[in-house]
């Protein structure tokens, strides 16, 4: 009856976000007295595999061969290794929502995505998540016997607690439904939903010339870039960039918002990060109301003088 | 071709959140509701492809007497038939097999959803369908061509983009990309009038059992007043996120 983590890896290492919810199965675990097995899709590096002990993984099932967005191969290898498992955990993301909701299907499973919080009670399993696009949090009740959890990125932090871990490679392969023709990484840019730090823009910054102190400010700070809907509407920024409530929810330790109003849609996207830094020329701007910090001033004076404070105090 | 688009009804973005019964229920009064955002993205590219390649769109949701307008909002901008499973969703689980079991007696090319709702935010509803039905599952669609049977798409992936070629049938869980902003239809008054010819069925639901159950919601913590950092002063700022926050 041992707890399943799924590991999403990318280039070969595994997310941080991956960590983060190793780190929530191996607290459940332990809870539970049971051990903590891990699965992983896809090639990845040995040392990486490695680094799961460090967070108390006791197994590692690698399938090397198998691509991870193949979500009926995934779904199918999990039903019929791990059979015995109670508890399956994964993190949110885009590949994991493909799988979670099969596996939900096939094991009779009760699927509580965008966990926000520790187990409130084991039997019946019960946890927050958040629910109506960060406005509210629900409290949910598995109504089955196996029950999967999908944790939203940033909301557990990392906890290492060693053990002994026995790594096992599996090199089948299968063949796919879906025919993946072409993948296009980003690898140079952090990823939205997995930044600590995200530096965002709107309208204010008058037109797309004017991102590039934005994008130096981002990479001073090991930042993802964001903005506003009507930014990636007008094409100034890509789609892929575009929080709020209609757009990408995030949740990071820093949000910093350069020129948005602070609409009630926008708001809804990322007010579950944990500090918000305002900068708006507007006193009146709504924001204000969800920021912790704010200067009332224009962009183009401010935004510089940060990036020369960071410049001189990281020196 | 057939395609089926499924429609949640979800409150309008700029609702304010509250609830009854104790915070166990969402508080439905003086909510307006809509078609979910995500959902319409996934309408106009139907339409799109009926204009293109003349399919027929029926579009669904699981929902109570009240979700019938946006459904009459969908024919009006162009679905030739609706379909209301009449049946109060309690969870993605029983929602999903409400509508693979309407699929299953009607057969469709594309069933097109949204990503999410932005209600229950589950993420769960496409995925459980195509599973029900063993079919494939394309997620965060931000692209759709068809050439003949086959069917090739773009899909968001954390840190990239995937281009994907598969077989109909197929579910695909869609967002903006899929169309953009500009495309979103509003009913003409001839769109509105040819809706009132157009078929609104109700079906009954087959099975009630549900995963999961809601027990008890509540807000967000509230966040403390703002302090303001003079604009001249930006030594100031970086200092509080520095040593206050500690986040940078
Ligand atoms: C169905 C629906 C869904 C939506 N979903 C989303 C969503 O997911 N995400 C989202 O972001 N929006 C969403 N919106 C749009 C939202 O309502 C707002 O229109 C949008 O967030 C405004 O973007 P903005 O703040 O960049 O622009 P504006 O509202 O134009 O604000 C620009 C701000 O910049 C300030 N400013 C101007 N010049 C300067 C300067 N030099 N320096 C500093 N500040 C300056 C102004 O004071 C102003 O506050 C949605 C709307 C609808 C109807
Ligand atoms: N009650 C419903 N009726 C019809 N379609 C729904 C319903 N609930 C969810 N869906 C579809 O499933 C998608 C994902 O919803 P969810 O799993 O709740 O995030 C939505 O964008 C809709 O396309």
């Amino acid at each position: 009856m041992s707890v399943l983590v799924y590991t999403e890896s990318w280039n070969n290492v595994f997310r941080k976000n991956t960590y983060e919810t190793v780190s929530y199965a191996k607290t459940i675990s332990n809870e539970l007295s049971e051990e903590l097995n891990a699965i992983s899709f896809g090639e990845v590096d040995r040392l990486e595999l490695e680094k799961l002990s460090t967070y108390g993984v006791t197994k590692v099932y690698s399938f090397t061969k198998i691509n991870k967005g193949d979500s009926q191969t995934v779904t199918s290898i999990i039903e019929n290794e791990f059979s015995n498992s109670k508890l399956f955990i994964f993190s949110n993301t885009y590949t994991s929502k493909m799988i979670t909701s099969r596996l939900s299907i096939r094991l009779k499973a009760a699927l509580i995505t965008n966990v926000v919080s520790t187990v409130n009670s084991i039997d019946p399993l019960t946890v927050k998540r958040q629910s109506f696009s960060s406005k509210a949090i629900e409290k949910v009740t598995a109504k089955t016997n196996k029950v999967i959890l999908s944790i939203a990125p940033n909301s557990y932090q990392l906890i290492e607690n060693k053990s002994n871990i026995e790594i096992k490679i599996f090199d089948i392969e299968k063949g796919s439904d879906l025919n993946i023709l072409s993948q296009e990484n980003s690898t140079d840019k952090i990823s939205l939903s997995e930044a600590e730090i995200i530096v965002s823009a709107g309208r204010g910054l008058k037109g797309p010339e004017n991102w590039g102190m934005i994008e130096e400010l981002a990479s001073l700070l090991n930042a993802a870039t964001a903005c506003s809907k009507p930014v990636s509407d007008i094409g100034w920024r890509p789609h892929s960039e575009h929080v709020g409530q209609t757009g990408k929810a995030v949740s990071p330790n820093l949000y910093i918002a350069i020129g948005i109003s602070g609409a009630i849609q926008h708001l809804a996207g990322v007010n579950s990060s944990k500090n918000i830094v305002v900068i708006n020329t507007d006193s009146e701007a709504p924001f204000f109301k969800a920021a912790n910090y704010g200067v009332v001033g224009d962009a183009f004076e401010v935004i510089p003088k940060m990036i020369e404070e960071i410049k001189k105090s990281s020196l | 071709m057939k395609i089926l688009i499924c429609l949640s009804c979800v409150p309008d973005t700029t609702s304010k959140i509250n609830f009854t019964d104790d915070d166990s229920k969402f508080d439905k009064s003086g909510i307006q509701f809509i078609i979910n955002p995500y959902d319409e993205f996934g309408l106009t590219k139907a339409m799109m492809l009926k204009e293109t390649n003349g399919c027929e769109i029926t579009a669904i949701t699981v929902g109570d007497v009240s979700v019938e307008p946006i459904l009459r909002k969908a024919l009006a901008i162009g679905a030739d038939k609706a379909v209301r499973i009449n049946h109060d969703p309690k969870d993605s689980y029983s929602t999903a097999v409400e509508i693979a079991s309407y699929i299953k007696n009607n057969s469709f090319d594309i069933i097109i959803t949204g990503r999410e709702s932005i209600d229950y935010n589950g993420c769960a509803v496409p995925g459980m369908i195509s599973e029900i039905l063993n079919l494939p599952f394309v997620n965060a669609c931000i692209n759709l061509e068809i050439n003949d049977n086959s069917i090739k798409m773009i899909r968001e992936i954390d840190g990239g983009k995937e281009t994907i070629q598969a077989q109909m049938p197929i579910v695909v869980a869609g967002q903006k990309g899929l169309v953009e902003e500009s495309d979103l239809r509003i009913p003409n008054m001839r769109g509105i009038m040819q809706a009132r010819n157009k078929p609104l069925n109700i079906v009954e639901p087959i099975n009630t059992t549900v995963f999961t159950q809601s027990i008890k919601f509540e807000k967000p913590k509230e966040k403390e007043e703002c302090k303001l950092i003079d604009a001249g002063n930006i030594t100031e700022l970086i200092n509080l996120l520095k040593n206050e926050a500690k986040v940078i």
